[in-house]
């Protein structure tokens, strides 16, 4: 077993490794939210494939990696409202945005973007922030 | 052959994301409880995941165009606008409350349970919704 931040070493150079081939060969950002954005709301009809392709992939990937490592499961919570309102602000929020972790704090922050810097600091900010008030203060999460 | 290639980054993505922990939203929510039990393991995460981008990133102004493709995607203007800032702070406080974001949603689909698919389904519904969202907001 390594130590967990060489796990996540390991894991984010394999991610930035993702990205790197992404962007040499298909010639395209590596941005979760946005390839299933316009994937869903039909604005990236014209490589509409490549995007499913690009999806199909990411859910295969950990089912190979589970055989080997085993599995961890999410730990997410069971609590509906919980679930339901975070999914709507993580869908609506990184569509107004126009991007998310990937997109703007992996592919936006090497290239010194600085919509890509502003964005990652205010939903670091702000995720920080929901964990103050939400768990440590009024504890439900 | 696009499509094949997509389809192979986004399982080394996926591989990528389960290794590193990102789809462990206890670990996602350590790492923003900087005042409470703090985890640092997503600094390496990012960090790791940007040195070869930084590197690629450079190597695109030397090679002229995308293996596959005619161009690499230009620079969007650098303007910070209303909607940059909103969406960042609506996804941060989504990605706190959940621990998900929309890279780890996908790619813990198969193992994530009811919890999972149902974050997965609305988060989906959430994005188609934003272009409403996006012309009921200009109309004001």
């Amino acid at each position: 077993m390594n130590p967990e931040w060489m796990d996540g070493l390991i894991g984010g150079l394999i991610i930035g490794i993702a990205a790197s081939a992404f962007l040499l060969i298909n010639g395209r950002i590596l941005g979760a939210s946005g390839i299933l954005g316009g994937l869903v709301d039909l604005s990236g009809r014209s490589n509409a494939v490549e995007r499913l392709s690009f999806l199909i992939g990411l859910i295969c990937g950990p089912i190979i990696l589970t055989q080997y490592l085993g599995l961890h499961l999410t730990g997410l919570t069971s609590n509906p409202y919980i679930l339901i309102s975070s999914a709507l602000l993580v869908g609506i929020g990184t569509r107004l945005a126009n991007g998310c972790t990937s997109g703007h704090g992996v592919c936006g922050l090497s290239r010194f973007s600085l919509r890509g810097i502003f964005a990652t600091i205010f939903y670091l900010l702000s995720g920080i922030l929901t964990i103050i008030v939400f768990k440590n203060l009024v504890g439900i999460l | 052959m696009k499509n094949i290639f997509a389809l192979i980054c986004g399982a080394i993505f996926g591989m990528g994301l389960y290794k590193s922990g990102m789809t462990d939203t206890t670990k996602v929510q350590g790492w923003l409880d900087i005042f409470g039990d703090w985890d640092p393991t997503l600094a390496f995460v990012l960090g790791g995941a940007i040195i070869p981008m930084t590197i690629t990133w450079q190597l695109t102004k030397k090679i002229k165009k995308p293996v596959l493709a005619n161009l690499f995607p230009k620079k969007p203007e650098q303007k910070i606008s209303k909607s940059l800032i909103i969406g960042s702070i609506m996804f941060g406080g989504g990605w706190g409350l959940s621990g998900l974001c929309p890279g780890p949603a996908i790619a813990s689909l198969s193992f994530g349970g009811w919890q999972g698919l149902l974050f997965f389904f609305t988060m989906a519904l959430g994005m188609i919704m934003t272009p409403n969202i996006e012309n009921w907001f200009s109309k004001k």
